[in-house]
């Protein structure tokens, strides 16, 4: 790691994270750069979405540091802060895998809560929006035409006014999505974005991963089990196994890395070792 | 009753399962005996020489047993019909004419309640049910906040009802206050104790929560019972001041309200007085909660009742937001409190028992959580129909417990179930209720 430190945007050093004797990270270091798609992989209890939830908060990591540096030079250490201050705060935005929309709340609603902390200042904390504030309708209409920006990329606008747990599967992975660019993040943690989808959806997918990539100041930080998914997009790809990493490159060394395929494919011990 | 279990009620009168009929009645039958043995088999009496005597009823405990057995294989037979699985899913399915009903509905509500004054001018009686039923209303749409918006159970509401009755009181005879000032001082406090007691008990959820709450609601009224020396315990406060018509009392005086306006005296006045304030006080609570509801954080409150972790890794401070769902509520339940305390002129520990707390939390969830029109028609049906039911006294609780039975069957989620979106892009969709449901799942 001897990028520039503008050009990173999330340091993580040493991190670990145990579960009373289980040890789910170990000891894990990596950094991913700023405008890039990162891809953490390895197979199934490799720690994956454990790194994940320490990174946002929902798990205080045993040991290491996580931080994150903003654009605008602004640091913060992630495993110091309560989970959703590194949303508002650190910008740091994830969905889940399996969704968690606000599934009673039309699609636009859901689009609309990701964007609360901004519409409340607005609003100047209700108080002035109960009676109509000017100011807030004008934040409020800002927010919904973001809103309606996001459900136009993903393909939902003609959706916006359908309860977000009525859409089809394909459908609530997007708008999750949405959800969480809708938040303005500087770092946005998609947990395995393609599991169950079709390969059409997938490409599809993939294409809204490059556009994010290209057109906004988010850096992605992925998951996935699906190779077509990240050899095309990640420009990094960070390999765990047991909740350790051992391998770290661009997707086409680690393609051919012989550990990573022992990983996934089961090889002997001694076979690795030669 | 959900909507994959259809083929099966479908498929089910098609075969009539007899034996399985009468084992169910004979279950029923047995709980019955065991139940009833004690209760009717057996009867004390004061015999003549003044002692107590058991005498035994052999033929009474067999005809109720007879009639739950009967009962029970009936409605086991006729559960299973085509009949009975068209009726559920009419009930059920009522849904969308009950909104274009509802259009109509709260309206007819709205003006009946402002119209009941001069319609029932001579019928003191039915202004005080109105004003009764008012009173839960708002009550139960402060409560709604809590438990219909934020979804947080919350069974110690009454202890807030009771904080802005004792504030109002207390004021009032200390320092002279009037009702207007004391109104939202009594309503602030309440708040105030909203967030004292919901700090420590948030990071609970549903149950536990829901334990919690019960036991604080329990708390303030031990309270208030042991602390005589500043709210005189168990034997309650009395001679609180009445309301005044902005300074003119409701009486015959030179100043009061009638010569004021030049009115003959009548002591209508100001029960007709009160109606109008708690139906003004119970509109303000619609009116702030429908706004609410549109604004950042009453979709957020939304929010959190659908997933707390997806707010989370949304940026809201879930423990805030709950808070102000807690303060929020309290402030509606201490308003009413305090128009309690005034129309009552007499408040003891004893008018804010947890059965209160029960009653309202059974109007938001018979009305369908965060609706306001439900929890309206829920809270006119009980209290009125508690009052209906006063000449029958004895079957009073026999008729609440069918009628919960009966909701609880037919219409789960409440009387209206359904969710309006609170903004929308092309146009407003109702949500319906199964996907509600399937999402709390």
């Amino acid at each position: 790691m001897n990028a520039p430190a503008g050009e990173i945007i999330l340091d993580t050093q040493h991190l670990s994270m145990r579960f009373g004797g289980l040890v789910a990270v170990d000891d894990l270091t990596f950094a991913a750069k700023r405008g890039e798609i990162t891809a953490i992989i390895g197979p199934n209890g490799a720690g994956k979405t454990t790194v994940f939830n320490c990174i946002t908060g929902f798990y205080q990591p045993s040991e290491g540091m996580i931080r994150i540096m903003h654009a605008d030079g602004k640091e913060f250490l992630l495993e110091r802060l309560p989970d959703f201050r590194i949303a508002a705060r650190a910008r740091v935005a994830r969905t889940f895998q399996n969704i968690r929309l606000f599934a009673g709340m039309t699609a636009l609603e859901n689009l609309l809560v990701a964007q609360h902390n901004r519409l409340m200042i607005a609003s100047g904390f209700t108080l002035l929006g109960i009676f109509g504030w000017p100011g807030y309708v004008r934040a409020e209409h800002a927010a919904v035409e973001k809103a309606r920006f996001w459900l136009d990329r993903v393909g939902l606008a003609g959706r916006a006014d359908d309860p977000a747990g009525a859409l089809p599967y394909g459908a609530q992975r997007r708008l999750e999505i949405a959800r969480a660019m809708c938040s303005e993040p500087a770092l946005l943690c998609l947990d395995e974005p393609a599991a169950g989808l079709n390969p059409r959806e997938a490409s599809e997918l993939n294409k809204l991963l490059g556009a994010i990539r290209a057109e906004s100041e988010a850096s992605i930080l992925l998951i996935e089990h699906h190779m077509g998914v990240v050899m095309e997009i990640s420009d990094h790809v960070v390999v765990l196994d047991y909740g350790q990493k051992i391998a770290e490159g661009p997707p086409r060394e680690i393609r051919d890395d012989p550990k990573v395929i022992a990983a996934y494919l089961g090889v002997e011990e001694e076979e690795v070792a030669r | 009753m959900a909507v994959p279990n259809e083929p099966a009620t479908r498929a089910r009168p098609a075969k009539l399962d007899l034996a399985g009929a009468l084992k169910d009645a004979a279950l029923a039958a047995f709980v019955a005996f065991g139940l009833f043995s004690l209760m009717l088999g057996l009867r004390t009496d004061t015999g003549a020489s003044g002692r107590l005597q058991v005498s035994p009823r052999p033929g009474l405990l067999a005809t109720v047993v007879a009639a739950v057995f009967a009962g029970r294989l009936m409605v086991a037979l006729i559960a299973r019909s085509r009949i009975a699985a068209d009726f559920t899913r009419s009930v059920q399915t009522i849904t969308p004419q009950f909104e274009k009903l509802g259009r109509f509905v709260a309206p007819a509500l709205l003006a009946l309640a402002l119209l009941a004054p001069v319609l029932f001018y001579s019928n003191r009686y039915i202004l005080d049910l109105g004003i009764l039923v008012l009173t839960y209303i708002m009550l139960g749409w402060g409560l709604n906040i809590v438990v219909g918006l934020a979804g947080l159970l919350d069974l110690g509401y009454v202890a807030f009802y009771a904080v802005g009755a004792y504030a109002y009181a207390l004021l009032a005879q200390n320092f002279g206050l009037s009702f207007w000032i004391c109104l939202p001082l009594a309503g602030i406090l309440a708040a105030f104790w909203g967030v004292m007691l919901g700090f420590p008990v948030l990071r609970l959820r549903g149950d536990y929560l829901a334990i919690v709450t019960l036991a604080f609601g329990e708390i303030i009224r031990i309270v208030i019972i042991n602390w005589q020396s500043f709210t005189n315990g168990p034997n309650g406060i009395s001679g609180i001041p009445r309301p005044s018509f902005f300074g003119a009392p409701f009486n015959d005086s030179e100043a009061g309200f009638a010569a004021l306006f030049g009115l003959e005296f009548n002591p209508v006045h100001r029960i007709i007085f009160l109606f109008y304030l708690i139906l003004a006080l119970a509109l303000l609570t619609n009116f702030v909660t429908l706004r609410l509801r549109r604004l950042p954080i009453g979709r957020a409150w939304e929010a959190l009742r659908e997933d707390e972790i997806a707010c989370r890794s949304l940026g809201i401070n879930t423990t805030n937001t709950k808070l102000t769902a807690f303060a929020m509520g309290a402030m509606f339940g201490g308003f009413a409190g305090s128009f309690f305390a005034t129309r009552q002129g007499f408040i003891s520990p004893e008018s804010f028992v947890f059965m209160e707390s029960a009653l309202v939390l059974a109007i938001v969830v018979l009305g369908g959580m965060g609706s306001q029109l439900g929890v309206a028609v829920a809270a006119l049906v009980m209290i009125g129909g508690f009052e209906f039911f006063r000449q029958f006294e004895q079957f009073r609780m026999l008729v609440f417990g069918i009628a919960m039975v009966s909701i609880m069957v037919w219409r789960p989620r409440g009387l209206i179930a359904t969710r309006t979106p609170s903004v929308f892009l092309q146009k407003k969709k109702i949500i319906p209720a199964d996907i509600i449901e399937e999402a709390r799942q």
